[in-house]
Formats: structure tokens, C-alpha cells, sequence
């Protein structure tokens, strides 16, 4: 019974957080409140796993506190439960696109939808971009936080690295395996 | 048969790849998508992009249905998806199961910090791609700036951008039919 429960409270998550991983969040939250599966004080626990594994956020968090309540069967049946809303509207759109590609009026919604994408990828990147490279200072009475040096250092330089030819061919995760080492490493 | 297998251990790869949110996956799936397999442009993928935006669910997992849709059908799709989410399942799970403290540990914490670094950069050369398809014209630079700007000053849902940048493409079809029939007119 807890595993049909666990299915239909991650459906709804993935129904109604339109958005990506972090707009599942206040949705757990809620769950979290009307289940009494798992406490507020669980889910930063699981934020913070969710986001230093692989994985899409939204689907980390869907593992995490299925299995938290339900072991591996309640891991899968949340991850299901989160993705079957995505992949019945998905299909019904992608069903749409392909007959009506070519035409007019969907090629011009394209063309504002284009570069809007374009700029909340970059929006995207500088939030990640802020948080990496700004170190939070309790000390200082400013509010502007001091910059993590060493960290946008190793930024550039990976940046560098994929722009320069005789790397440029190697596969992302080689970089992600490479700032992992120099984080451990450097200890930053 | 051998379709539906590529399209699931390719997005379990894909899924392996990816830290953080859905944004993050964009230079894999750059180069596994694009570059290697040739199953979507960038155009493509910039698109999956902006529907996931305003569709519900995790945006990996909405771009997943959507290049396994277009190359295997529905079964295609399923496969995909289950291939993103895949590698979550199993390492979540395991770490669920015997690391309660894991991301407390001082290696971890040093490692993330370094792959997000990792990750500004990936996601500056993956969008630097992009922007060489998506903005080529004044209108296009025009939508950019305008939603960079309302995003990243006003805490605005980017559903919300997102349709509005759609009507405003609607808006402009006046203009491109007429610049259409003045080139008929003038050959």
C-alpha cells in the first residue's frame, strides 16, 4: 500500500513542478508535512546528496526518499511515479511537433523560444557560477561575500582546456573527473 | 531491438555524466547527442530546452522522451527515460543504503567543489555553441537580453519567460510573411 502511496505523491511532484530538480523541492516539502514519511531536517540531507551524486536532481531526490521509506522497491516505484507525468506529456508533445514542424506558425514560436531558452541556460549558469565562486563570510560586516580565487581559477583553466584543440575532443566527464581530483586535492 | 538498447545505454551514460540540475547535462548531451550519435542539432536540443521549461517534470528526463521519441516511438521514449534515470537509481540507492553522512564527508564536499567549478565552465562552452545558432538576428538578441535580464534581476518563474518569448516569436509572423512575399515580389 505505501508503495501505491509513494507512486502517487511522486506523479503529482512530477506533474505539477514545472521547471527542473529544484522546483521539486517545495512539493517534497509538502509531502514531507502530509505523509510523515520523512522531516524538513531530512530533506536538506537529501538536497545535499542529490546534488553531489550523477544524476538529474529531481530524479535523485525521487530515489532517495523512496527508498528512505520504502527500500529499493520504494526507490523505483518513486522514480516511475516522478517520471510517467514527463513522458505521457512529452510524447503528446513531441507527437504534436513532428506533424506540425513545418509549419509557419509553430517555426515562429520557435524563434522567440530559441534564444529565451539560450538565456535561462546562461541565467543557469551564472546563478551556479555565483555560488562556486563567491565563499560566504561570516566575518566581514559587507554584504558582498569575498571571491573563491582558487575555484575560478580552476574554472578558467577547465574553460581553456575545452576551447584548446588538442583537448577538445575529450569527453565532458573526463573534466568533471579531472576538477574533482584538483578539488580534492587542492582541498577547495 | 538494437535501437531501443543504444537509446537506454546512451542516456544511462548520459545520466552518469550529469551533476546538478538539468542544465548541467546540456555539454553531455551536446556531445553525446549531437556530436557522436547526430540523434538532434543544437537547434533541437535548444528547443527540448525551452518545452521542458513550461512542461512538467525534471528537464532531463522531458529531453530524454523527447530524442528517444523522435528516433524509436513511444517504446523509444520509454526506453531513454528509463536510461537517465538509471544510474540515479542505482547509485542513490546504494549510497542511501551505506553512506547516511555522505555528502558530510570533507572528500566529497572538495571533489563538488571542484566539478561545479567544472560545471561554469562546461555550461559556458556548451552555450557559447549554442548562442551561434540560436541568436541570429536583432530579435533573437533582443528576446536574450530581455529574458537574461528579467531572470536574472526579477525571480520570475522561466515558464513565464518562456511563453511570453513564444507569443512574442507568434507576433512576428506578420512581419516574416510579409518580408516573405516582398522576396516572392522581388526575386
Amino acid at each position: 500500500m505505501i508503495l501505491l502511496s509513494l507512486y502517487y505523491e511522486f506523479f503529482k511532484t512530477g506533474l505539477f513542478s514545472v521547471g527542473g530538480g529544484l522546483a521539486t523541492i517545495p512539493f517534497l516539502q509538502h509531502m514531507g508535512e502530509s505523509t510523515g514519511w520523512f522531516q524538513n531536517s531530512d530533506l536538506t540531507t537529501m538536497i545535499a546528496v542529490s546534488e553531489s551524486t550523477p544524476g538529474p536532481m529531481g530524479v535523485n531526490m525521487a530515489t532517495y526518499v523512496g527508498y528512505q521509506t520504502a527500500g529499493i522497491a520504494g526507490a523505483i516505484v518513486a522514480t516511475l511515479g516522478l517520471v510517467t507525468p514527463s513522458i505521457i506529456v512529452i510524447l503528446i508533445v513531441a507527437g504534436f511537433l513532428q506533424k506540425f514542424r513545418q509549419n509557419p506558425v509553430v517555426e515562429a514560436v520557435f524563434c522567440g523560444l530559441r534564444p529565451a531558452s539560450t538565456a535561462l541556460i546562461v541565467a543557469a549558469g551564472l546563478s551556479v557560477a555565483y555560488s562556486v565562486f563567491t565563499v560566504a563570510d561570516m566575518e566581514s560586516t559587507q554584504s558582498l561575500s569575498a571571491l573563491n580565487l582558487p575555484c575560478i581559477v580552476l574554472a578558467v583553466a577547465i574553460f581553456v582546456g575545452l576551447k584548446w584543440t588538442p583537448l577538445k575532443k575529450l569527453h565532458p566527464i573526463l573534466f568533471i573527473a579531472f576538477a574533482a581530483v584538483v578539488g580534492i586535492v587542492a582541498q577547495l | 531491438m538494437n535501437l531501443y538498447f543504444d537509446l537506454f545505454f546512451t542516456f544511462a551514460r548520459i545520466g552518469v555524466c550529469t551533476f546538478g540540475g538539468g542544465y548541467a547535462m546540456l555539454p553531455i548531451l551536446q556531445r553525446e547527442i549531437v556530436e557522436k550519435k547526430q540523434w538532434a542539432t543544437d537547434a533541437e536540443l535548444t528547443d527540448y530546452f525551452a518545452i521542458g521549461q513550461c512542461t512538467p517534470g525534471v528537464i532531463a528526463v522531458n529531453t530524454a522522451t523527447f530524442v528517444g521519441y523522435k528516433h524509436g516511438g513511444i517504446f523509444g521514449g520509454i526506453c531513454a527515460t528509463l536510461g537517465v534515470v538509471f544510474p540515479s537509481l542505482v547509485i542513490i540507492t546504494v549510497i542511501a543504503a551505506c553512506l547516511s553522512n555522505f555528502s558530510d564527508y570533507p572528500v566529497v564536499q572538495h571533489a563538488l567543489s571542484g566539478v561545479n567549478a567544472c560545471v561554469v565552465a562546461l555550461i559556458a562552452s556548451s552555450v557559447l555553441k549554442l548562442g551561434k545558432g540560436t541568436l541570429v538576428n536583432l530579435f533573437s538578441w533582443a528576446i536574450f537580453v530581455g529574458v537574461l535580464l528579467i531572470s536574472v534581476l526579477v525571480g520570475i518563474s522561466p515558464a513565464v519567460l518562456v511563453i511570453a518569448a513564444g507569443l512574442l516569436g507568434y507576433l512576428t509572423l506578420p512581419v516574416q510573411k510579409w518580408k516573405q512575399r516582398k522576396e516572392d515580389k522581388n526575386p
